[in-house]
């Protein structure tokens, strides 16, 4: 599928990389169609240059083991990154969270 | 009147302690980065106000911060730091072929002449050189045996406890193509041509917990000082021993003498008299803190092998901290200011060379690295 209009798409960032990003609360993108998680990554990346290499590897483009994708209260962590969010994402009425994952210990 | 400025690294930011050239009163700065692991902050020689840092953090991984002010604020730079070619294996614990792959920045080294040109020192063990102040990084890969004139025996490095980290950087001040990089744990290696080509430079270091004790790489070197004005002159801290070279590496002896333990990682020269040398001694390598709880600076002015204990102002119990490769540094004032950071988070001050220590502050997350900036007025 070839991408076509933008999406506004709404993703929440951990704390750490909303510093970072120097920016608060949820940030809104305009994402290419088919909004998938790759392609909001993309656009998240264009948009703050600074947060590249902070979600996805460098050299592979995985995300960093510690890092978790949700959306719709579903982990997408593991989802092919090329996979279609759910509408809800799509059309920005819910977010895709970024979330730092609790490895402590 | 002169001022320094103590860029200070720690497990959960970065801080910066600023005083005149008493070096009594104190302000304390920061935290900066807070909640990210600084491994290292360094100030560009010709360009005090130029500060970079190495920023990282286990889930969001390496980032690189420069400062054109001084410290007062920062913005991200590149922070891709790419292996040449296929970037081959190294050793792993096991002694089986382990894959090269980057984690983090250990030790960050700015050009003695240019600002915009910095060194990075990265794990697993490589060099990095930036030319455009941060703009993007490019590997030295001679030194892990790219190129038709590698010997650096790169394949055979293994790391040490701590990760296989370079993690010491020197610029020969009298000779821009020469420096001197160390690794753990393979050993110390010296360029004589800006980087393209690398020899190990490891000989009479004796390491008796490796299957050969003199073999040519493999020496877990815990730090290296040089002093400016005798660049041929070097002073490591070994893993165990406190050895010293007087022809640029090519031979080393050992000059550990009456030191009570001569295990530590922290080691450094005095700003003015280049045979005046510090090292923190700490137990062993099984137990990371001072001998007896008694935390104390050894200084020779002897170039070694004649050790005096510096304690006035340290504490003589129950301190069981350890002393960082990275966190010891000298400002270059007439009376030579010596510093030292410790895992217990006090960063500690001697503004005579020594004779007498102050904690600047007491309660930092644990420190990683200190580095000194003395500035004009």
């Amino acid at each position: 599928m070839h991408p076509t209009a933008a999406s506004t798409v709404r993703v929440v960032l951990p704390f750490h990389l909303r510093t970072l990003a120097r920016v608060e609360g949820d940030v809104a993108l305009a994402v290419q169609t088919p909004v998938t998680v790759r392609q909001v990554l993309d656009a998240l990346e264009s948009s703050y240059p600074m947060l590249r290499g902070t979600i996805r590897e460098y050299e592979t483009g995985a995300r960093r083991a510690f890092l978790r994708f949700f959306a719709c209260e579903q982990d997408w962590s593991n989802e092919p990154q090329d996979k279609i969010l759910p509408e809800a994402v799509q059309s920005g009425r819910e977010p895709l969270i970024i979330l730092g994952a609790i490895a402590g210990g | 009147m002169s001022s320094v400025r103590v860029l200070v690294g720690t497990r959960k930011g970065a801080f910066i302690l600023s005083a005149d050239g008493e070096r009594r009163n104190w302000r304390v700065s920061g935290p900066f980065f807070a909640g990210w692991e600084l491994y290292h902050l360094k100030g560009s020689p010709v360009d005090p106000n130029r500060i970079y840092a190495s920023q990282c953090s286990g889930w969001f991984g390496q980032l690189i911060q420069r400062s054109d002010d001084g410290g007062a604020t920062w913005n991200p730079v590149d922070n891709k730091f790419a292996y040449n070619g296929t970037p081959g294996t190294h050793q792993w614990y096991d002694g089986t072929a382990h894959p090269w792959e980057f984690k983090r920045v250990w030790h960050l080294e700015p050009s003695l002449t240019d600002p915009d040109t910095v060194y990075a020192g990265v794990e697993d063990a490589a060099l990095f050189r930036s030319t455009d102040g941060g703009g993007s990084w490019h590997e030295l890969s001679g030194l892990r045996g790219e190129g038709s004139s590698a010997n650096t025996h790169a394949q055979q490095w293994q790391p040490g406890a701590g990760g296989m980290g370079l993690h010491t950087i020197i610029l020969d001040p009298t000779n821009a193509k020469r420096m001197y990089i160390a690794i753990s744990a393979a050993g110390v290696f010296r360029t004589e041509d800006e980087g393209a080509s690398w020899k190990p430079i490891n000989k009479g270091l004796v390491s008796e917990f490796i299957p050969d004790p003199k073999a040519e790489v493999g020496h877990c070197v815990h730090h290296v000082a040089m002093h400016r004005t005798r660049p041929d002159v070097l002073f490591m801290q070994k893993h165990w021993d406190v050895m010293r070279s007087d022809d640029a590496g090519d031979n080393w002896r050992e000059v550990s003498g009456n030191l009570p333990t001569d295990f530590g990682f922290a080691i450094d020269v005095h700003a003015h008299e280049p045979e005046t040398v510090y090292v923190v001694p700490i137990k062993s390598d099984s137990e990371h803190f001072p001998l007896d709880g008694k935390l104390r600076v050894y200084r020779s002015r002897t170039g070694g092998n004649e050790w005096q204990e510096l304690g006035k102002g340290l504490p003589d119990k129950d301190c069981y901290v350890n002393v960082l490769r990275d966190a010891m540094a000298v400002d270059t004032l007439d009376q030579c200011g010596v510093y030292f950071g410790t895992t217990g988070g006090q960063v500690y001050v001697s503004p005579d060379s020594g004779e007498s220590w102050m904690a600047i502050t007491r309660d930092l997350p644990a420190v990683l690295s200190v580095e000194v900036q003395t500035l004009a007025s």
